[in-house]
């Protein structure tokens, strides 16, 4: 070492010293400086995007998970009972017969606004078919006064959430000014009342003159099912094909090409998959439509390179050594893979698996022509095997549904379909990280 | 290793409902996204009221369904096509050649096509398809002579219209809708204004000159949705001197945001057009596959669920979401009960 004292005076001729900086270091020291805050800048940034996306979700979404009900004790006589069971449109014969009897009640009552069993009508959602459900699921309650929580309408419904005002409100068949008095009284007299959402959790798919029976549910178990298919066909095929050519095949023309449809395939839009499915799956193999065993098998291709690419990308990342230990110890070439590559790699092939299933969970494009976009989610599958089969829809695919649908109380649910779909996508990313902290391992 | 496991088990699933696929029990509908809205309170209804499953109803469009309809017989066909046209000679044909030969043709009301503007936006209250024609068309009549289409605002060929500038948003070419609004709308006006005769004067033939009449403007002042009536009116919104063309079920639905234009002096109402007074308005159909009758269960009753009185006649859940219920619904109900196809009868 050179016994240079710290206390030389600046020579001459450009040396600058080493406690003061000069001006090129000064120069490189800001630009470094800028470069942090441009950083910081980005990332506030998307951080500011992120924030604006999730306050308009969770603001135009959180009226869907509340819903208006009406509060009425009804008795439904077994007389009644068979005349509505007699009738071509029994739902309809139910909702008469209990428009007409809340009617009494209130005219019972007393209550004080203009009312008559048309605006009732309005008032009411479709509660024909809950009425018919419960009856025929408990006989014995007929003869009985039961309470009933029913669906309000999707426009009182609106009233209560500030979609519908009395200024901006037109008269119509839906609603008519005159009912919000309706209204005004029956939510003093408290049968008119917000509640949890909980049919827009566990529900169906409803018709479009329906908004307040709609429920994501039963596409929710439409978006598992073929998430199903997916993991477990394309995890394993982009696994073993990203192994082989990794570690086993020769570098060849072959190989190359290979790879080089690989990497074109990921880039391929996905409702070209869609159309292979389509003429694949169903025209060719028979397999039934709108049914999420399609929907998953035209995803896994879809999957597929997304799966092989990072696959591929973290066995390449670990280290040769590994390798050769495991050879040098005497491990044949398959042991050296499974025993010592391959969990190394575990966590980058983890990571990539579930970027290309939430590609697949969002997928909507390939899903419209397998048949899965329309009123499809009409029910839960009876089982199983039944939930591959049965058709259904996808979240997306729901969502979509409903941003279309001329009711403004469909539009709320669409939203309000997107908070599930994210929270589903959250869960799938939660279980792929503890997975991989599982796998983690230090060399 | 377990993925070895899963792979087999879901193989054998997949074996397993490839055999489960000959056991359709549900009716399958695909077709019109206009006549899908109907088709799924329908659907709902028919699966509350009956022992069978809800259908599943697809949309993708007119055309798309007839398609698929005519790809043949068997379980992995649909059952019944949605169409807010009637069936093509064409496509009649193409069926036939798929082994699709009866078919049931089935119209469930009329739909009527309104114009409607913003709340708040300028006074849009009458148009006849001459204002319609004058504001989009390519080529208009202008001081006796046919020339490109230089209008820019609504009250240069019409005083009685306001002096904003002309924004339409019409149908796309792929919906059936546009069809609609061509000959209704585009073609009347073409005539009234004098511009096909010029056109034909010109020297075009007759086609042609039709042909001419249904071409718009290409310089931004009407624009094609492709997307549905949701997607119109999000640009209506936006834009308040625009009008859009909607179904009269979406404007009903929509009061609040919207207000309509009359046509020819008519107000759309489901009245008007039942009548006929209102002139732009359209049938309705579903078509079903006679072959599948007996085959899937529930496909006949579902059709006749359809235009039972209770569901499509007046009063019923159909008028209330704004299908305008056919006069002539008897004769519907016939001949869905008694399996007639195109061709037999009347």
């Amino acid at each position: 070492m050179t016994d240079a004292s710290i206390d030389t005076a600046p020579a001459a001729g450009g040396k600058g010293s080493l406690l003061g900086s000069d001006a090129r270091t000064k120069k490189r020291n800001a630009a470094e400086k800028r470069f942090r805050l441009y950083g910081m800048a980005a990332i506030a940034i998307g951080l500011f995007f992120l924030l604006v996306l999730f306050v308009s979700i969770i603001r135009s979404g959180a009226p869907a998970f509340t819903r208006t009900v009406v509060d009425v004790e009804f008795t439904l006589t077994q007389a009644e009972f068979e005349a509505a069971e007699s009738e071509l449109f029994k739902t309809k014969a139910y909702s008469n017969l209990f428009i007409q009897k809340l009617k009494s009640q209130l005219d019972a009552a007393g209550v004080e606004a203009e009312f008559d069993e048309s605006a009732i009508e309005r008032l009411l959602g479709k509660v024909g078919s809950t009425l018919r459900e419960f009856y025929r699921a408990n006989p014995e309650q007929l003869g009985q006064p039961v309470d009933f929580e029913l669906a309000a309408s999707s426009r009182v419904d609106g009233y209560f959430k500030g979609r519908v005002s009395r200024d901006t409100l037109q008269d119509s068949r839906f609603l008519q000014v005159s009912d919000l008095d309706l209204v005004d009284r029956l939510e003093e007299a408290g049968v008119i009342r917000q509640a949890f959402n909980w049919p827009f959790i566990t529900g169906a798919d409803s018709g479009v003159d329906n908004p307040g029976g709609a429920g994501i549910g039963a596409s929710v178990v439409g978006s598992f099912f073929m998430m199903l298919v997916v993991l477990a066909l394309s995890l394993p095929i982009g696994v073993a094909a990203s192994i082989y050519l990794e570690e086993f095949a020769p570098k060849n023309r072959w190989t190359d090409l290979i790879e080089v449809n690989i990497s074109n395939l990921a880039a391929v839009p996905s409702i070209v998959f869609g159309i292979l499915g389509l003429a694949v799956f169903i025209q060719f193999m028979h397999l039934p439509q709108s049914a999420p065993l399609v929907g998953g098998l035209v995803l896994t291709l879809m999957t597929l390179p997304t799966i092989i690419i990072s696959t591929r990308a973290s066995l390449r990342a670990v280290p040769p050594s590994i390798r050769d230990a495991a050879l040098g110890v005497g491990a044949s070439k398959m042991q050296a893979v499974f025993h010592h590559v391959l969990p190394l790699a575990m966590p980058g092939i983890l990571t990539g698996t579930i970027i290309g299933l939430a590609q697949a969970l969002g997928e909507t494009a390939p899903l419209l022509l397998i048949g899965m976009v329309g009123f499809v989610a009409r029910g839960y599958p009876d089982g199983f095997i039944a939930g591959f089969t049965e058709p259904n829809s996808a979240m997306p695919a729901q969502i979509y549904t409903w941003a279309t649908r001329a009711d403004a109380g469909f539009y709320e649910k669409a939203w309000g379909g997107i908070i599930i779909l994210l929270a589903f996508l959250l869960t799938m990313n939660i279980i792929a990280i503890i997975l991989r902290r599982r796998f983690e391992r230090r060399w | 290793m377990s993925f070895a496991k899963l792979t087999a088990s879901t193989l054998a699933i997949a074996a397993l409902s490839a055999s489960a696929a000959h056991a359709r029990d549900q009716v399958q509908v695909a077709g019109s996204s206009t006549v899908l809205p109907y088709a799924s309170i329908v659907a709902e209804a028919f699966g509350e009221n009956t022992d069978f499953p809800t259908p599943v109803v697809e949309s993708g469009g007119t055309s798309a369904g007839l398609k698929r309809f005519c790809e043949g017989v068997g379980e992995n066909t649909i059952d019944v096509a949605n169409a807010s046209r009637q069936i093509r000679e064409k496509e009649i044909k193409a069926c036939a050649e798929n082994g699709v030969t009866d078919i049931i043709e089935v119209r469930i009301g009329y739909d009527g096509i309104v114009f409607a503007s913003q709340q708040g936006g300028p006074a849009y209250d009458a148009f006849v398809p001459a204002d319609i024609y004058n504001a989009i068309g390519a080529q208009v009549m202008k001081d006796g002579e046919l020339v490109e289409n230089t209008y820019e605002s609504w009250a240069e060929f019409n005083s009685d219209l306001p002096d904003v500038e002309i924004a339409m948003f019409i149908p796309g070419t792929k919906h059936g809708t546009r069809e609609v609004f061509e000959d209704k709308v585009l073609l009347e006006g073409c005539k009234a204004t004098g511009a096909m005769e010029a056109m034909m004067e010109a020297g075009m033939s007759e086609d042609d000159a039709e042909d001419a009449c249904l071409d718009v403007r290409q310089d931004g002042r009407s624009v094609d949705i492709d997307g549905d009536y949701t997607e119109t009116l999000a640009r209506i919104d936006a834009n308040p001197n625009g009008i859009g063309v909607f179904g009269l079920a979406f404007y009903e639905n929509n009061l609040d945001k919207l207000k309509v234009a009359t046509m020819g002096g008519v107000e759309p109402t489901t009245e008007t057009i039942a009548s006929g007074e209102y002139p732009v308005s359209r049938p309705l159909f579903f078509y079903v596959k006679k072959a599948h009758i007996g085959v899937i269960p529930g496909l006949k009753e579902y059709a006749q669920f359809f235009v039972a009185d209770e569901i499509a006649g007046p009063g019923g859940p159909l008028a209330n979401y704004g299908l305008v219920a056919d006069p002539e619904l008897a004769e519907t109900q016939f001949n869905v009960a008694n399996e007639v196809t195109m061709g037999e009868g009347s």
